[in-house]
């Protein structure tokens, strides 16, 4: 490999990550690589059924066992709170209590009932399979359709219901749409199409199992958590609340976290199982998660029934749009669970220009493992909606369906800051842009072409093309706009920047990243801003003890929301040391240009740099009157708007009439996701979404048997795909610069699988339209494939 | 217990183990090698991959007794007199790591690919890795870098 130049600058650059080094040898340090003196292992008892009372439980022969040391059940385990449930989306929601040992009953397979504490990995396991439960087992039901009929059973016998609440556009958005969708729907001149999709339920599979190591100092009432999460600021309000412990007693740490994708953006019952226990015993616990554990105890996502209505003249015009949503929650209200939904509600129109717009959704409580927030989290649920209906809306019309999209863009030049059809404010886009580029990379018409040849020829693999013009709303977000969405915390972030006394800089974030590579590009951002070398800035994160309090890592937000704070940290400190250096130099602040790490007197060639600066303002010795010593600032972001990312995805497929097996020929992402710091991060992140995202149309689907057992249990039968299953991605990008932060950037962590899925399906369905296929329910297993084919000739598709 | 010998990254090293041990929890909890991680529990995500006597193994599927006189190298003897070996240079230069919890097992069956394929396509390196999976990069970066590493 040829060693790079050193750029002039770094932002915009492919420099090579900071995080790297010791991911490559083995020297990271994950939560399972700790170990601490004393320290004892915590296992989890578990419920096999799927609904059960506990009549009793009996661990007196799991503290037979030598080197058990302890075991508790719910009733053993005091707790100040319930685990928080931060967002009760209206006043209809129904949060049910959910203690981190279920007391009465279990409501899903894998409900934790008690623990054991031993001194090792294999004791603890040994003293789990100890303990026993006297279990009444009592009828599950697992599925959202059945979980709402009439004498279904009842997971929280004080609501009487499984209907976790319901939640509406009309009723409940702070801001009001273009108008009701009834008018248009009432309309007989206009074309209808009403789709129904079923979207499975996923299991995120970060490749780190969680885990959680906690360090009591009982004597001084501290605690220190490491946990495998994305969120240390956010658990440790919540370990506060629900373990009683004073917030500056208590510092949480996430080391380095093996991937999350939403799965450790959670306040989870072994987080604060951990706590309490090591508050009891007064030594240090330790808890990992086995993969198979993983599956019933870390959250799920997706899982819904989507109907989704277009109203649209007969020359393609979308008019309308009406949306009803019924959401499975699984067994318990986990951190945001009812508010996933909302986080698309406003983006079931897509791209599209329309007049008439309304949502409902209603939430369902089942026998399942809870669900909360998976990559994307709402907004791949929307654009799988919009975008294959706006296909199905196509074949309707006889109208090419990138010729429908094309006619229904938001202009160009009604950007930037134009309010869209459900209300929301988009800041900017070219939606046509990133199509045609999208078009002429793919070379639409020779894939038609090549498509009508082997339907003439009668070729039995055919051909299909799908599109997905995706958009989301990510950076989140406004803490007024959290507010008005009922939201329990902001949504802004904090940066710090050190300029040491010997000239390395410090900076201290309030986001914390688990694989996104923030460390890189905060570093570029700050080399840049300062004049300094990139080798010279230190980024730390994940520790409530050195860091600002932040909202962290989660919705595309680290560089939008974290990287702007740290921008403008910066240019405060830039402002300081303008100051000092205007005094030193004995000149006008005004007469000073700052470039390169240097104040220079315009005109002249005195000057004095950044880091002589920072000498001088720690010593102190001549500081303007009234200057605080230190070169430091910290800023505190709130954004004023979600930032709003946009592509233009297509993918090419071969299905086997025969066998109904789906191969991936191209898969192309043309992604505008504003100024991007680092190209090589950006297309790392398009080419792990667009996998997950072609992972959740073809291969994963976590299903229950009708016991409310997981049948996909573990990683044999639960299909993550592997090297061999994925095809090359053919990554594009253009530019639109974000009006909403003066460094122009959205995000791009969500944008592949918020846009996979519905190319993908949209490439299936194209392939055998002719043969009368309207819909391949995902994943598009081959049977399923083969299932649609054979329908459709029978004429029953 | 039982009396193992092992040959760790070059060091001779003698163990008293349970007969149930995975070689996995005795090379990290016993000898503190936590560079190799643990994904899963069904032999299918290869984050434990390890070299035993040269060959690539999942090491959550082998007990330590069976190792008993074996070689085994992990993800810390890979680099060779304080040089990083070519596939962890690869996996830098061609952004094939994010979250980094899968790269130690998937640089030491690329290694094991390599030994065995100097020159391997990319079809023959996607099903030469079949056996370790990777929740972040999608695997493009990861065949680029097991190429880059070859042509080293």
């Amino acid at each position: 490999m040829a060693t790079v130049e050193k750029p002039a600058t770094f932002v915009g650059t492919r420099q090579l990550r900071k995080e790297d080094p010791e991911l490559i040898t083995g020297a990271a340090r994950f939560v399972d690589d700790i170990s601490l003196p004393g320290m004892l292992w915590l296992g989890v008892v578990r419920s096999p059924f799927a609904h059960a009372r506990i009549r009793s439980i009996d661990v007196s022969k799991a503290l037979e066992l030598d080197g058990v040391v302890a075991a508790y059940t719910g009733a053993d385990l005091e707790f100040a709170a319930p685990l928080l449930m931060a967002w009760a989306i209206n006043d209809q929601v129904k949060n049910p209590p959910h203690n981190p040992l279920t007391k009465d009953k279990a409501r899903y397979a894998g409900d934790a009932v008690a623990v054991v504490v031993a001194e090792s990995r294999a004791l603890a396991k040994d003293g789990v399979v100890a303990v026993e439960v006297d279990w009444e087992p009592l009828p599950a039901v697992t599925g959202i359709r059945e979980a709402l009929a009439d004498g279904a059973p009842i997971l929280h016998d004080d609501f009487g219901t499984n209907d976790a609440g319901s939640w509406s556009i009309a009723g409940d958005s702070p801001v009001p749409t273009r108008g009701p969708s009834a008018p248009f729907f009432d309309d007989p001149d206009l074309v209808k199409i009403k789709e129904e999709y079923s979207l499975a339920r996923l299991i995120p599979n970060a490749m780190e199992p969680r885990g959680v190591v906690v360090d009591p100092n009982v004597a001084m009432g501290e605690y220190t958590v490491y946990s495998a999460t994305q969120i240390p600021h956010i658990l440790r309000t919540a370990l506060v609340i629900s373990n009683g412990i004073p917030e500056a007693k208590l510092r949480v740490v996430a080391p380095d976290v093996g991937g999350g994708f939403g799965s450790k953006l959670e306040v989870y019952p072994e987080d604060a199982i951990c706590l309490a226990v090591a508050q009891k015993l007064g030594r240090p616990i330790k808890w990992v998660e086995e993969r198979s554990e993983n599956y019933v105890a870390t959250l799920h996502g997706r899982e819904m029934l989507q109907q989704i209505e277009l109203a649209a003249t007969r020359d393609g015009d979308l008019k309308a749009v009406r949306v009803r949503l019924t959401v499975a929650m699984g067994a318990y209200l986990r951190l945001v669970t009812p508010g996933i939904p909302m986080l698309g509600a406003w983006l079931y129109h897509g791209c599209y220009d329309c007049e008439g717009y309304d949502l409902e959704y209603t939430n369902v409580f089942t026998n399942t493992t809870f669900t909360d927030a998976y990559r994307g989290a709402g907004r791949p649920e929307a654009t799988y909606a919009i975008e294959r209906a706006m296909d199905t809306l196509a074949r309707e019309l006889d109208i090419d369906p990138v010729e429908l999209r094309r006619k229904n863009f938001i202009p160009t030049e009604s950007f930037p800051n134009y309010t869209i059809a459900s209300g929301l404010t988009v800041d900017s886009a070219d939606y046509h842009g990133t199509l045609d580029k999208c078009l002429e990379v793919l070379d639409y018409d020779a894939v038609r072409a090549e498509q009508r040849t082997r339907r003439d020829r009668g070729d039995r693999k055919l051909l299909g093309v799908g599109f997905s013009t995706w958009i989301e709303m990510c950076g989140l977000a406004p803490s007024r706009v959290l507010s008005a969405l009922n939201y329990a915390a902001g949504g802004w972030d904090a940066a710090t920047i050190e300029l040491m006394p010997t000239g390395t800089v410090r900076v201290l974030t309030g986001v914390s990243p688990h694989g996104q590579g923030s460390a890189t590009v905060f570093a570029q951002v700050v080399a840049d801003q300062l004049g300094v070398d990139y080798d010279d800035v230190e980024v730390l994160h994940g520790d409530t003890a050195t860091t600002p309090f932040g909202m962290d890592t989660y919705g595309s937000r680290g560089v939008s929301v974290g990287g702007v704070a740290l921008h403008a940290a910066g240019e405060k400190l830039i402002a300081k040391a303008r100051t000092l250096a205007a005094h030193e130099l004995e000149c006008a602040e005004d007469d000073l240009e700052f470039a390169g790490g240097n104040f220079t007197v315009k005109g002249t060639d005195r000057s004095v740099g950044i880091k002589a600066l920072a000498f001088s303002s720690w010593t102190a010795h001549n500081l303007p009157d009234g200057m605080e010593p230190g070169l430091q600032a910290t800023h505190l972001y709130d954004p004023p708007n979600f930032s709003w990312p946009n592509g233009a995805h297509c993918c090419v497929v071969e299905v086997d009439q025969d066998t109904g097996s789906v191969d991936i020929v191209r898969y192309l992402a043309v992604d505008d996701c504003g100024v991007q710091l680092n190209p090589m991060l950006v297309e790392g992140q398009v080419h792990g979404g667009v996998a997950q995202g072609i992972a959740e149309a073809l291969f994963e689907e976590a299903i229950y048997d009708d016991e409310g057992n997981l049948a996909t249990g573990t990683m044999t039968n639960y299909l993550v795909p592997g090297p061999p299953e994925l095809p090359s991605f053919e990554v594009h990008d253009t530019v639109t610069p974000s009006p909403t932060n003066p460094m122009g950037v959205k995000g791009i962590g969500e944008a592949g699988t918020i846009a996979a899925p519905p190319a993908v399906i949209n490439a299936i369905v194209d392939a055998l339209a002719h043969l009368g296929v309207r819909d391949v329910e995902r994943p598009a297993t081959p049977e399923r494939v083969w299932r649609a084919i054979q329908e459709a000739k029978e004429g029953r598709s | 217990m039982r009396h193992v010998s092992l040959t760790v990254n070059g060091q001779r090293t003698e163990l008293e183990v349970e007969p149930r041990q995975l070689l996995v929890y005795a090379l990290r909890e016993q000898l503190g090698l936590t560079g190799t991680n643990v994904g899963c529990d069904t032999s299918s995500c290869g984050a434990c991959t390890v070299l035993l006597d040269g060959e690539s193994v999942k090491s959550c599927t082998v007990l330590a007794v069976q190792a008993d006189g074996c070689e085994v190298t992990t993800i810390e003897g890979l680099a060779a007199n304080g040089e990083l070996h070519p596939l962890q240079r690869a996996f830098q230069e061609a952004h094939a790591l994010q979250c980094g919890y899968c790269t130690p097992g998937m640089i030491m069956a690329a290694a094991s690919l390599l030994a065995d394929n100097p020159s391997p396509t990319d079809d023959e390196i996607r099903h030469g890795l079949e056996g370790n999976l990777c929740r972040c990069t999608g695997y493009q970066n990861i065949v680029k870098a097991v190429h880059a590493a070859a042509g080293a």
